[in-house]
C-alpha cells in the first residue's frame, strides 16, 4: 500500500496501462477482463484509503463561528507530492505534478469505490455486449483520467485529468454508436461541456499572464498581488467551467441528454465522479472564490436556479433515467448554493454522500431497466414482489435523497440548507421548495417503478449476484456516511455545522409533505394522463424541462450553424474552391483558345509562317533604316 | 536588277501556290518555283559580285541536284502518303489538328 501513497502517479499509469491491456486480453478471454480492470479502482482506492490514514489529523485549527477564510490550496498536511517540468519556453516551465491531500484523498476513495462496484455490476448489466473490452477500456481509462484530475497540484494538472475526463465521458456516452440518438447525444455533451471548458481555459490565460504560474501554491500566495478585478474574472472563468462540467443552468442540457449511454456509465461518470468535478474544483481552489464575492453571487444563483428548475423538470419524466439525471443537476445546485454561501465543505459533504447514494439509485435503476426490459416508468409498475431486493435498495436511496433521517442525504442536505439560511434565507425558501418538489418527484417514481400492477405484458425478473452485490455494499454507506460528517470536517480543518434542530425538522416535514404529493399524485391508473390533460400547460413545461433546448437551439445553436453555413458559402465555397476551381477553369480556358489555332492544316501553318517572316522582313528593314 | 526581280516574282508566284493549292502534286510544284526563284537570285547576285574565288555557276548547279534529289524523296512520300490515306488533297490531312 506504501508505493500507491508515495507515487500516487501509479495510480494514474496503471488504468491507463489497464487501459490498453484489457483492449488486447478481450481477444484472447472476456471472462479475465472484468478482473483484470478492476485493479484499475482497486489502485486508486489503495491511494485514497493510504493517504488518509498517512495524513494526521489536524491540530486544534477550529474558528468558533462560521467558516474560516481559508488562504492556502491545502485543506491538510500531504500524504506525498511531487513533480515534473513537462516543457519549458524561456524562463517559464510548465509543471504538472500532484499533491495529495484531505480533499483529494476522500475524493479518491469515493471514486474509487463507485468506480469498482460499477465495473462489478457492469459483468451482469452489460453481459454479452459486443463491445465488452472497449467499455472495461474506457472505464479504465476514465478511472485514471478522474485521479489524474483529482491528485493534481496545478491548473495544468488538473486541466489535462478535466479535458480526458470530458473525452470518456464523450465516448462511453456514444458506447452505442450504433443508435443514432446515442452519438448525438455523445457530441452534444462534448460541445457543451466545451463551453465550459473554454470559460476555465480563459480563466488559466489570466491567472498565466498576471502571476506566470498555474501550480496552486503561487496562484493562491498570488492572490494578494492580483488585482480584486482580476481575481473576480478569474473566478468567474474557473465557475463557468465548473457549471460546464457539472451540468448546472444554463449548460445542463448536456446530462439528461447524456442518459443515452449504458446505466453503469451514468452511475459512474454522470452522477458520482465527473459531475461533481466542478464542485471539487472549486474547493480546491476556494481561496480563489473567498477573494471573489461576485463569484460566490454567480454560483449561489446558478445552484439554486439548477436545483429547483430541474426538480421541476423531473416530475414529469417517464424514463426513470431521465428523473435521475435531473435529481443530478437539482442535487449539484444544492452543493453549488453551499459553494455560494462559502461552505465549501459542506458542499463536499453532500458530494460524498450523493456520490454514494445516487451512483446507487442509478445502479438500482441500472438493475429495473435489466428485470424489466424497459427504461419507461409506464411500461412499469408493481416491480417490488419480481425485484425485491432492488426495491430496497432503491427505498434506502430514495430516503436518502429526499433526505430522511437517518440516512446520509438527510445529513448533508440539512447542512446546505442550514448553510444558506444563515447567510440567504430568500434562497433558502426556494431550496426549501426544491426539498418539497425532490419528495414529490422521488416519490412519483417509486410508486410508478415499484408499487401496482405491471402496466404492460412482460416478465420481470430479479438481477444476478454480480449487479446486486455492488448495490448492497453501496447501500452502506448510502445509508450511514451521514454520521460521518463531523469526522470529514475535522480532517478537512473547517468547523462543523451543528443541525439546527427546526430547520432539520422543517426541511424533514416539506420532504414528506412532497412525498406525500408525490405518491397521491400517481393514485389508480393511467394518472399520467389525467394529469397531462388537467395541468397541460404546465405539465408540458415539466417534461420539456422548460423549454431550455429549443431555447438554446433557437438562440445558439441555429444561429452558429447558419453563420457557418454563410461562412462555408463565402469563404469556403467562394473564395477557396473558387480560387482553386477558377484557376483550372482559367487554364483550360486558355488551352482551348491556343489549341484552337492548331488546325492540322499545313497552309495555315505556312501561311502563318509567311506573314511571320514578311513581318520580321518590314521590322528589320524598317529597324536598320 | 531583272534576275533579282525575276526570283522575287517566280518566289511569289510559288509562295501563292504552296499556300492556296489544294493538291498535294500542284503544292509540291510551288514549292519546286519557289526553289527555282532562290536558285535565280543566287545565280544573280553571283552575276553582281566578279572577282570570287568560287564559281557561283557551279554552286548553282549543284542546288539544282539537290533540288531534284528533294522532288524525288518528296514524291515518294506523296505516293506512300496517297496510298495510306487514300487521298492528294491537303486539307484532308489534318491528323496533328488541337
Amino acid at each position: 500500500m506504501g508505493v500507491f501513497v508515495t507515487a500516487p502517479w501509479i495510480s494514474v499509469a496503471l488504468p491507463v496501462l489497464l487501459a490498453v491491456i484489457v483492449v488486447f486480453l478481450g481477444r484472447v478471454s472476456k471472462v479475465l477482463v472484468p478482473w483484470i480492470a478492476s485493479l484499475g479502482p482497486l489502485a486508486v482506492l489503495a491511494t485514497g484509503v493510504g493517504s488518509l490514514l498517512a495524513i494526521p489529523k489536524p491540530g486544534a485549527r477550529w474558528f468558533d463561528a462560521g467558516f474560516s477564510a481559508r488562504v492556502e490550496p491545502w485543506t491538510s498536511t500531504l500524504a506525498s507530492q511531487g513533480q515534473v517540468v513537462w516543457f519549458k519556453v524561456g524562463a517559464l516551465a510548465l509543471t504538472v505534478g500532484w499533491s495529495v491531500d484531505t480533499l483529494a484523498a476522500v475524493m479518491l476513495v469515493v471514486v474509487g469505490v463507485v468506480a469498482l462496484m460499477v465495473m462489478i455490476f457492469s459483468v451482469g448489466y452489460m453481459h454479452g455486449d459486443s463491445g465488452w473490452a472497449r467499455y472495461y477500456a474506457l472505464l479504465c481509462l476514465f478511472t485514471g483520467s478522474m485521479t489524474l484530475l483529482v491528485i493534481g497540484n496545478s491548473f495544468t494538472t488538473l486541466f489535462i485529468g478535466w479535458e480526458l475526463v470530458g473525452a470518456c465521458s464523450y465516448l462511453l456516452i456514444g458506447f452505442w454508436y450504433q443508435k443514432p440518438s446515442a452519438s448525438r447525444a455523445a457530441v452534444k455533451a462534448f460541445l457543451t461541456t466545451r463551453v465550459g471548458d473554454i470559460g476555465l481555459l480563459v480563466g488559466l490565460g489570466v491567472l498565466w499572464a498576471a502571476l506566470g504560474t498555474l501550480g496552486y501554491v503561487p496562484v493562491m500566495a498570488g492572490i494578494g498581488r492580483m488585482s480584486p478585478a482580476v481575481v473576480t474574472t478569474v473566478a468567474i472563468c474557473i465557475a463557468i467551467g465548473a457549471i460546464g462540467k457539472s451540468a448546472q443552468f444554463p449548460l445542463h442540457i448536456w446530462l439528461p441528454d447524456a442518459m443515452e449511454g449504458p446505466t453503469p456509465v451514468s452511475a459512474l461518470i454522470h452522477a458520482a465522479t465527473m459531475v461533481a468535478a466542478g464542485v471539487y474544483l472549486i474547493a480546491r481552489t476556494w481561496p480563489l472564490f473567498e477573494a471573489a464575492p461576485a463569484a460566490q453571487t454567480l454560483l449561489l444563483t446558478v445552484g439554486t436556479i439548477s436545483a429547483l428548475g430541474a426538480g421541476l423538470a423531473a416530475i414529469a419524466q417517464h424514463d426513470i433515467k431521465k428523473v435521475l439525471a435531473y435529481s443530478t443537476i437539482s442535487q449539484l445546485g444544492f452543493m453549488f448554493a453551499a459553494l455560494g454561501v462559502g461552505a465549501w465543505t459542506v458542499a463536499f459533504f453532500h458530494l460524498v454522500t450523493h456520490a454514494a447514494f445516487k451512483a446507487m439509485l442509478f445502479l438500482a435503476s441500472g438493475s429495473v431497466i435489466h428485470g424489466a426490459e424497459t427504461q419507461d416508468m409506464r411500461e412499469m409498475g408493481g416491480l417490488r414482489k419480481a425485484m425485491p431486493v432492488t426495491f430496497v435498495i432503491w427505498l434506502i436511496g430514495v430516503g436518502a435523497l429526499v433526505g430522511i433521517p437517518p440516512l446520509s442525504g438527510f445529513f448533508s442536505k440539512d447542512l446546505v440548507l442550514d448553510s444558506v439560511w444563515a447567510k440567504q434565507p430568500l434562497v433558502a425558501m426556494l431550496l426549501f421548495a426544491t426539498v418539497f418538489v425532490t419528495g414529490l418527484y422521488s416519490a412519483r417514481a417509486t410508486r410508478l417503478t415499484f408499487f401496482g400492477e405491471r402496466r404492460v405484458e412482460g416478465h420481470a425478473h430479479e438481477s444476478g449476484a454480480s449487479m446486486l452485490v455492488p448495490l448492497a455494499i453501496l447501500a452502506v454507506p448510502a445509508a450511514l456516511l451521514g454520521f460521518a460528517g463531523p469526522w470529514l470536517f475535522e480532517r478537512l480543518g473547517e468547523l462543523p455545522e451543528k443541525l439546527s434542530v427546526p430547520i432539520s425538522g422543517i426541511a424533514v416535514a416539506i420532504a414528506l409533505a412532497g412525498v406525500a404529493a408525490g405518491w397521491l399524485m400517481e393514485a389508480g391508473e393511467s394518472a399520467d394522463e389525467a394529469l397531462e390533460s388537467r395541468f397541460g400547460l404546465a405539465w408540458h413545461a415539466s417534461q420539456s424541462a422548460f423549454g431550455w433546448n429549443a431555447v438554446v437551439d433557437t438562440l445558439v445553436v441555429r444561429p452558429t450553424v447558419a453563420a457557418c453555413r454563410i461562412l462555408w458559402s463565402i469563404v469556403d465555397r467562394f473564395l477557396i474552391d473558387g480560387t482553386v476551381e477558377g484557376s483550372a477553369i482559367f487554364a483550360s480556358w486558355l488551352g482551348k483558345i491556343g489549341s484552337s489555332w492548331e488546325t492540322g492544316d499545313v497552309q495555315n501553318y505556312g501561311a502563318l509562317i509567311a506573314l511571320g517572316v514578311a513581318v520580321l522582313l518590314a521590322v528589320t528593314l524598317w529597324m536598320g533604316r | 536588277m531583272n534576275l533579282i526581280a525575276l526570283a522575287s516574282v517566280l518566289f511569289g508566284i510559288g509562295l501563292l501556290g504552296v499556300l492556296v493549292r489544294r493538291d498535294i502534286v500542284a503544292v509540291l510544284a510551288s514549292i519546286e518555283v519557289m526553289l527555282g526563284g532562290a536558285t535565280v537570285l543566287l545565280v544573280g547576285l553571283g552575276v553582281s559580285v566578279r572577282g570570287a574565288s568560287v564559281s557561283i555557276e557551279g554552286i548553282a548547279l549543284m542546288v539544282v541536284v539537290v533540288i531534284a534529289a528533294e522532288a524525288a524523296v518528296a514524291l515518294a512520300l506523296l505516293v506512300a502518303v496517297a496510298r495510306r490515306m487514300h487521298t492528294t488533297r491537303i486539307d484532308d490531312l489534318t491528323e496533328v489538328k488541337g
